[in-house]
């Protein structure tokens, strides 16, 4: 029965991500005075790929082909390992959020082959650039996510989310940097835009865009829905970790309705405050990413060092 | 004790005083000096919250007029001060180049470990709680000087010197009561009267080398150029 909802759970995570796409690209469209495309625009987009040939190069090897396949199935595990709607669920008791971290590099380094295999000019830059912010991004993520074990003393998301539900409402000053933390580097890891543009194919700045470039039909298909799915992913990871209350804690028919209620609402206010960044900022120059993350780290760091500091016992 | 088991208004001073600690980090990266000034109100504003908090939780009243007296000097006149004085000499649009800004930061990062280890045995011997953002005042000193040392304008360098003062003011409150209305009373004027003394030495700094860059005085002769 459990293992059935986890299932259900996660084809339901799968499932929500291109509408998640379509709400925060609505949001924008509405704040920049433009007039909003329909919130299943994503849907009809992926449908429409789905139907189309896909053209692959004769300079491409198994690997082009495979890549779209891995990085959408490790997007679809990772989705199975964060709580979504209930917590203690047997899919997230087997992982803990290093796998997760795992599942996203491990997608990452199959997109990056992917762009270099082709042989283009844009693929083989796109991946430097991925390359290079992930490297980056990824310390940062583990530190913030540190900060935050180091108060629940476990790495296990469910458990993690539990301590917090148990807990109730304090104002830890580590989970504030954490939050922090988790936030900038969630932007930096989904290309959203200070540090790269999603909506955009100029060849200078695009470095998700460059590496998918040579993909078409359904192959498009599969990396475009891995990429909404991740975004999903960190909306859910920040929802859930840090304001969990509402998700379901009994397995209950009426629990689990209001756990869908509770985190489609916190994701669509958190994709209101993505859209609204988005609008107020412009793109960085790329060499000043490394400032934006480093200063995530910093912000690791401070929630690392402030657990230890302010929140001791005696 | 841990920080569950506290009262609402602790747990919002020791986060308060984590976010204190993270201004510190950031005027220690800007290279703006508009922008270090508005960070240097920022870091002002929330001690002001600091004092009103803790003034209310110890039920300690005269904490409030300290609470004030930091709002009105610290958020309000001397970043004004400082503001009028950049806008005027026209160094607004200058951005300083931090050279290797990252090492500074983790730099800053350690200080607030080795305050941590260096006030860790007297944290230790008492039993007031909020004694652990002792430790906290002390890096905000520590990066107040790193602040110092890093850049070159000499606007940078007396917001480093509030922000020194920035960080005893909230060692007093955490570790005291809060101090007799006399002392804080007069180290708030003094900072008032070092504010306008710093105005001054800008002026006669700049007639001199024309510049406000402090490396410029580390060359005795106009010879050697």
């Amino acid at each position: 029965m459990n293992w059935l909802l986890a299932m259900s759970q996660t084809v339901l995570f799968v499932a929500l991500a291109p509408l998640l796409a379509g709400w925060i690209k609505c949001c924008k469209c509405r704040l920049q005075n433009r007039k909003a495309p329909s919130l299943f625009q994503p849907y009809r987009d992926l449908l429409k790929l789905t139907r189309k040939q896909p053209v692959v190069s004769d300079q491409a090897s198994w690997i082009f082909t495979i890549s779209p396949y891995i990085i959408f199935s490790a997007m679809v595990l990772a989705a199975s390992i964060v709580p979504l709607i209930a917590v203690d669920l047997p899919t997230s008791a087997s992982a803990d959020v290093i796998v997760l971290i795992g599942f996203f590099s491990f997608a990452r380094f199959f997109l990056a082959l992917a762009g270099l295999d082709i042989g283009t000019a844009f693929g083989g830059m796109g991946s430097s650039r991925e390359m290079t912010i992930s490297t980056l991004a990824e310390p940062a993520m583990l530190m913030g996510i540190f900060a935050l074990t180091m108060s629940a003393s476990t790495t296990n998301l469910s458990l993690a989310i539990d301590f917090v539900l148990d807990e109730g409402l304090v104002l830890r000053p580590s989970f504030i940097f954490a939050l922090l933390s988790l936030m900038l580097v969630a932007i930096a890891e989904t290309g959203r835009i200070p540090v790269d543009n999603p909506a955009t194919h100029l060849e200078l700045t695009m470095i998700h865009e460059a590496m998918i470039l040579e993909y078409s039909g359904r192959h498009l298909a599969l990396i475009e829905w891995a990429s909404q799915l991740k975004l999903m992913l960190y909306g859910v990871l920040i929802a859930n970790i840090f304001f969990p209350w509402g998700i379901a804690e009994r397995i209950t028919p009426g629990d689990l309705g209001y756990g869908l209620l509770f985190i489609i609402g916190k994701l669509a206010f958190l994709s209101i405050l993505l859209a609204l960044s988005e609008t107020l900022f412009a793109k960085m120059r790329l060499f000043r990413v490394q400032e934006y993350l480093s200063f995530a780290y910093l912000l690791g760091l401070l929630g690392m060092l402030s657990h230890i500091i302010l929140e001791g016992a005696r | 004790m841990n920080i569950e088991q506290l009262d609402f208004y602790t747990q919002a001073i020791l986060s308060l005083a984590a976010l204190v600690g993270l201004t510190s980090f950031l005027m220690l990266g800007q290279g703006r000096l508009l922008r270090l000034i508005f960070v240097f109100a920022v870091q002002g504003f929330l001690l002001a919250l600091t004092t009103a908090a803790a003034a209310y939780s110890l039920s300690n009243y005269h904490l409030y007029i300290s609470a004030a007296l930091t709002l009105v000097l610290k958020v309000i006149l001397i970043p004004w001060m400082l503001r009028r004085q950049v806008l005027k000499m026209n160094m607004h649009r200058d951005v300083e180049a931090l050279s290797n800004n990252t090492a500074v930061m983790l730099g800053g990062a350690s200080l607030m470990l080795f305050s941590y280890y260096i006030l860790h045995p007297i944290v230790q011997t008492s039993s007031l709680v909020m004694l652990n953002a002792l430790a906290v005042s002390l890096s905000v000193m520590l990066l107040g000087m790193l602040l110092m040392i890093s850049h070159r304008q000499a606007v940078a360098h007396v917001v480093g010197f509030m922000s020194i003062e920035n960080g005893l003011f909230f060692a007093a409150i955490v570790a005291t009561h809060g101090m007799p209305m006399v002392v804080e009373l007069g180290v708030a004027f003094d900072v008032l009267v070092a504010a306008v003394l710093f105005g001054i030495f800008f002026l006669h700094i700049r007639t001199s080398i024309d510049s406000l860059d402090v490396d410029l005085l580390n060359r005795l002769s106009e010879v050697d150029k």
